[in-house]
């Protein structure tokens, strides 16, 4: 009895506060970072000597939340869009939230969307998979089948080309998640496609796949024969449970450390030729247009790249005294190497420490911790990969790209700390 | 019981027959798709118009098609609406300070054009124009592009052969890693670079803001 009306209590309380609050920030000026609306406020009654109310009374029992959501106070921990960016929410891209994570694994829940005709629903019972064209047997497999063959289990980041794309310029959108979030990391499960393609047999001639999406948009890349054979992945799960709608439910091509596009989702065919096809995906778009007009084609890797998540333009610091920095590094090339990091816009430069599982292509994470006493900070990151190549710097790319090319920016971004601890995107010169 | 034993038996055999006749197929999942099938979801074409369903349309006879289906977005005569893209226009722009990449000044092939719109167009109504009515549309776009004449009839016999303005403004291959160190050796100290602040997302003010 004193129980629920304690409860009822509480709840209504929390109502109010919350109100409040939203109420206040919708007539004052919102700050650049999102905030947590609700953990803003510390209560002085759940703090020591007090007990807070979840000392004393019972939580939510085991039939309450049959799917587990992240806690009421992660509510700012989403996938945000920029709506002027595109014309329609069909065919557009969110961003993951790379700042509010950490580790390697990126949520299932904030895996960064991007969709040409929106999200397909399929029943997994109508699921079809369709090998045809220079294969000794064109086949159809259903999901049950495919799931049949032998198994991979594996790490891989996948980041859209376009990623960092409204930065060549200059410093245009305040987020690391605006400016890098085009980007997550999973472990996905499926059948490789060197298995696959054993039971359709291949010809000869083949050289080239088509992949095509079953979307709206029937979303399709070439891709060449060896890389199909090399290490992509009919995958049907990520990190342990069956892929997101929005990532290609029920099942998507996995295309290890090459640009997102052409990791078609919703897939229903694979078509083998001896050319490639010069899809609108890779002859009107993905393709990196130089200052001469020309524009380079087939330009599939991603380059090594890295970011500092914290502190960034949604990470303030707030307090003088030790800090733990922290980021991501990722190189399609394979294993991050070494990754560096200057607080003094490039000047001098210290080795963070990587924390494993350091994959190949996959998101490392590293940190390193720093004394913050006040004074202005040019942040950078620097990631190097094992094939030794460096991250480069924006003027470096620029001169030879220009900045026409939207994809394959893969620069070194710099934070301003200001002394107020605000953060914010620049670009030096 | 030895009845049923025997018939089990006898399945068994048929069934391992079977898998033997498929021995080329190492896990025997899966099964022989039918030329109807593929036939059904094969719709690509290639710029050498392999693939190019049977089929013809002129700029004059598509002009009516492309107003009712595709001007609300791309504009009466390509040149687009709101944030929709233009399909032409733009020549002679590609090496400029803003480029304009349409269909007509951009896309190196014609093929692609038939493949996109057929397999995704209209916007929401994918795959539901007929074969014609694609080449009529193909057609209108070239023609407001001045790439074909308005009765030049286009079809799957020479798509493949139309070229396109830009054909050639193509690199292969990819010829990254392209920047000078690539050696792993970086500047560690004291380098010298630049750290004048020279712009500021914030300045920009286009990042959207938390509700």
């Amino acid at each position: 009895m004193k129980k629920n009306k304690k409860k009822e209590v509480s709840n209504h309380k929390k109502f109010n506060r919350r109100d409040l609050i939203i109420g206040a920030s919708s007539i004052g000026a919102i700050s650049m970072a999102p905030k947590n609306l609700l953990s803003e406020e510390t209560n002085p009654e759940n703090l020591p000597p007090n007990l807070p109310e979840w000392t004393q009374y019972l939580g939510d029992g085991v039939d309450v939340n049959p799917y587990g959501m992240p806690s009421e106070y992660e509510g700012h921990v989403i996938r945000r869009n920029v709506e002027w960016l595109t014309a329609s929410a069909e065919s557009s891209v969110n961003f993951t939230p790379l700042q509010d994570l950490e580790g390697i694994v990126t949520p299932n829940g904030l895996c960064f969307e991007r969709h040409h005709g929106g999200v397909s629903v399929i029943n997994p019972q109508d699921f079809r998979l369709m090998i045809n064209g220079l294969v000794d047997r064109e086949m159809i497999f259903t999901l049950d089948d495919l799931k049949r063959f032998p198994q991979t289990n594996k790490f891989y980041f996948l980041e859209c080309a376009a990623n960092g794309g409204m930065e060549w310029r200059g410093s245009q959108l305040n987020g690391c998640q605006y400016t890098f979030g085009m980007v997550h990391n999973v472990q996905y499960t499926g059948v490789k496609l060197s298995d696959l393609l054993l039971e359709t047999g291949l010809k000869e001639k083949a050289k080239w796949v088509l992949a095509e999406g079953s979307d709206s948009s029937g979303m399709t890349r070439s891709i060449p024969i060896e890389k199909i054979l090399d290490d992509c992945i009919i995958a049907w799960a990520m990190n342990g449970e069956a892929l997101r709608p929005e990532q290609g439910y029920p099942a998507r091509l996995v295309v290890p450390g090459w640009e997102g596009n052409m990791w078609v989702k919703w897939i229903r065919r694979l078509e083998f030729g001896d050319k490639p096809y010069m899809t609108r995906e890779e002859t009107s778009k993905y393709t990196d247009l130089l200052t001469s007009g020309k524009a380079r084609m087939f330009t599939w890797v991603m380059d090594a790249k890295s970011v500092i998540t914290n502190p960034s333009p949604e990470k303030p610091i707030l307090s003088k005294g030790l800090h733990q920095l922290r980021g991501l590094a990722w190189s399609g090339r394979g294993k991050i190497k070494r990754v560096d990091v200057s607080i003094d816009g490039g000047k001098n430069w210290k080795t963070a420490q990587l924390h494993s599982p350091v994959l190949s292509k996959s998101l490392t994470r590293f940190t390193l911790p720093f004394e913050w006493n006040g004074e202005e900070l040019l942040l950078q990151s620097r990631a190097i990969d094992e094939t030794n190549y460096v991250q480069p710097t924006i003027g470096e790319l620029q001169k030879i790209r220009g900045v026409n090319s939207i994809y394959h920016n893969n620069s070194i971004a710099t934070w301003l700390v200001s002394k107020n601890g605000k953060v914010d995107n620049v670009r030096l010169g | 019981m030895s009845g049923l034993v025997r018939l089990l038996s006898f399945f068994l055999i048929i069934f391992l027959a079977n898998t033997t006749t498929a021995s080329d197929r190492k896990f025997n999942l899966g099964q022989i798709a039918t030329l109807e099938e593929v036939a059904g979801w094969d719709i690509d074409v290639r710029p050498d118009g392999l693939g190019a369903p049977i089929g013809s349309g002129t700029a004059f006879s598509g002009e009516e098609i492309y107003a009712e289906v595709c001007a609300a977005c791309h504009g009466d005569f390509g040149e687009g609406a709101d944030r929709w893209p233009p399909l032409v226009g733009g020549e002679g722009s590609l090496a400029s300070h803003d480029p304009e990449k349409t269909s007509t000044s951009y896309w190196p092939y014609a093929s692609t054009i038939f493949d996109y719109i057929y397999r995704a167009m209209p916007y929401g109504e994918a795959q539901s124009l007929s074969h014609d009515e694609t080449y009529e549309i193909v057609a209108y776009i070239l023609y407001m592009g001045d790439i074909i004449e308005e009765d030049f009839v286009l079809s799957d016999k020479n798509i493949g052969e139309i070229e396109m303005p830009n054909r050639d403004g193509f690199l292969l291959p990819d010829p990254r890693p392209d920047i000078m160190n690539t050696h792993g050796d970086p500047c560690m100290s004291n380098c010298q670079v630049s750290t004048t602040i020279i712009g500021k997302a914030r300045d920009i003010d286009v990042t959207p803001e938390d509700e």
